[in-house]
């Protein structure tokens, strides 16, 4: 059991931890292209040594303390983020279960928690301390404005972000990520089933995970870097990481909730062999990954940043009231539609 | 009991001890309090405590703990405690149950507690949504200065 589960741990940490180096490199090329220049080619072939060269850059570099910092806590702040970022995978179920040897080994970290989808509520509301503590304990102005606001703006979308889910579990009728997998093979993808849901949480993933246009934290015209300002070198690289690891986990958690997760419609009735299907399973997963990831840095190069207040404008009075109107159309929907 | 002198890294520790808590639930068979209370004390109310204490900006205020006969009687309270607890534990050893029934495993999920809650308990859960609602609409009125 526990050697099972410390295998499946490494094997997701090094697979996101390179998935997430890799992605830095993607989207300075869908950058490049979407501003028809030609990006990073310099280093390696087609330029993909170019993350090893930016880890190691990082790495080599000094690690400067700001004189007004508070030291331990300045410190701490990168280990929440990056710590919060990566617990979510947990409880991912990256594929259906597989056999091997006569032994069936489920492809999640932690199989069966029947509290799945509020442990990922519970774990968003604990990552907002990672900015908030960074941005307050760099002693610096412009990291404590982008802290502030990174606390308020993700309180603010916390609640869309859980109404989004209310309209999952009322379909699904479990919290268990594996059951709501499960009930959407047998009824349906959930974003037929609650498109305006699927919408909620969509925007409030990214507002999240400060992914432009709700990028206020870091702010470049406006705060210099925002919370990071004060930050270089390793602890830097690793706010980094956790901004690219928060995306890739949105998107898996997106996956699972709206899209399925490792399931591909009308595939079993081929009558394929069940490993075959299963490895099917897990690249239909990567796939759906990599489209919502796509879709993120897609979003970040064509709009423009929203102003703070609009940006409560719309978490407050446009996104909680649809999250609430979305309750009561799932329920209508579950109770005459679905019967 | 209070170590630190600055207020961030004491609330930080209020976190944690939450934190613990949760866990503690766990060990319970409480799975749906643990999750709420790290969701709610942990990530909800103690970042809007964290937030405040940013504002008020007390962060170069210099608090000295007055005489160490609070830091002694403090240790020697927790010490007693804790031996209490060792000594509880010791006696009970032989008493508590080894195997949990189907039931008490159960006790703690999120069916359990929503279905006693929307059945047994529907009226007072009911009854503090309506306060919550209350007091909610009277901090809304007290931080608006004024009522258009």
């Amino acid at each position: 059991m526990v050697v099972e589960a410390l295998i499946k741990i490494v094997i997701v940490l090094l697979t996101v931890l390179t998935a997430v180096s890799y992605l830095v490199l993607l989207e300075r090329w869908i950058s490049a292209w979407l501003q028809d220049r030609i990006g990073p080619n310099r280093t390696g072939p087609l330029g993909l040594f170019q993350p090893l060269a930016d880890v190691l850059k990082l790495l080599l570099k000094e690690d400067i303390e700001p004189s007004q910092s508070e030291k331990w806590i300045h410190w701490l702040a990168p280990v929440i983020s990056i710590t919060v970022a990566f617990s979510v995978l947990a409880i991912i179920p990256f594929g259906s279960a597989i056999i091997l040897s006569g032994k069936s080994y489920s492809l999640a970290i932690a199989s069966n928690v029947n509290i799945g989808v509020l442990y990922i509520i519970a774990l968003t509301s604990v990552g907002v301390y990672g900015i908030t503590l960074a941005g307050w304990s760099s002693g610096s102005k412009y990291s404590l404005l982008g802290g502030l606001r990174s606390s308020a703006q993700m309180i603010s979308y916390e609640l869309t972000l859980g109404l989004g889910l209310v309209s999952v579990v009322m379909l699904c009728g479990t919290l268990d990520l594996g059951g709501i997998i499960q009930s959407q093979i047998a009824g349906g993808w959930n974003i037929i089933r609650a498109p305006l849901g699927f919408m909620l949480f969509l925007i409030s993933s990214f507002a999240e995970t400060n992914r432009q246009p709700f990028d206020l934290p870091e702010a470049e015209p406006e705060l210099v870097g925002g919370y990071h300002t004060e930050y270089s070198s390793m602890k830097f690289a690793l706010f980094f990481l956790a901004e690219y690891a928060n995306m890739i986990t949105a998107s898996a958690v997106m996956s699972v909730l709206f899209l399925g997760g490792w399931h591909v419609p009308f595939l079993n009735t081929l009558g394929m062999d069940p490993s075959l299907l299963a490895v099917l399973g897990i690249l239909a997963f990567g796939l759906k990954i990599f489209a919502f990831i796509f879709f993120f840095m897609w979003v970040r190069w064509s709009i423009p940043r929203f102003r703070y207040d609009q940006l409560m404008n719309l978490g407050w009075k446009v996104l909680l009231p649809l999250g609430i109107i979305n309750i009561v159309i799932t329920a209508l929907e579950k109770t005459y539609l679905l019967h | 009991m209070v170590t630190r002198k600055s207020a961030v890294p004491s609330a930080l520790m209020l976190i944690v001890t939450f934190c613990f808590l949760a866990a503690l639930y766990l060990t319970l068979n409480a799975q749906f309090l643990a999750v709420v209370q790290v969701a709610v004390y942990a990530g909800a109310i103690m970042v809007l405590v964290v937030f405040v204490i940013m504002l008020l900006n007390i962060r170069n205020e210099q608090y000295t703990i007055t005489g160490n006969w609070k830091t002694v009687v403090g240790i020697l309270g927790v010490l007693g405690i804790l031996a209490q607890i060792i000594s509880v534990f010791i006696a009970a050893t032989d008493t508590l149950p080894k195997h949990l029934s189907e039931s008490a495993v159960q006790l703690g999920t999120v069916e359990s507690v929503g279905t006693k809650l929307y059945t047994s308990y529907a009226f007072p859960f009911e009854m503090a949504s309506i306060i919550l609602i209350a007091a909610a609409v009277g901090a809304i009125v007290l931080a608006k200065k004024k009522l258009t």
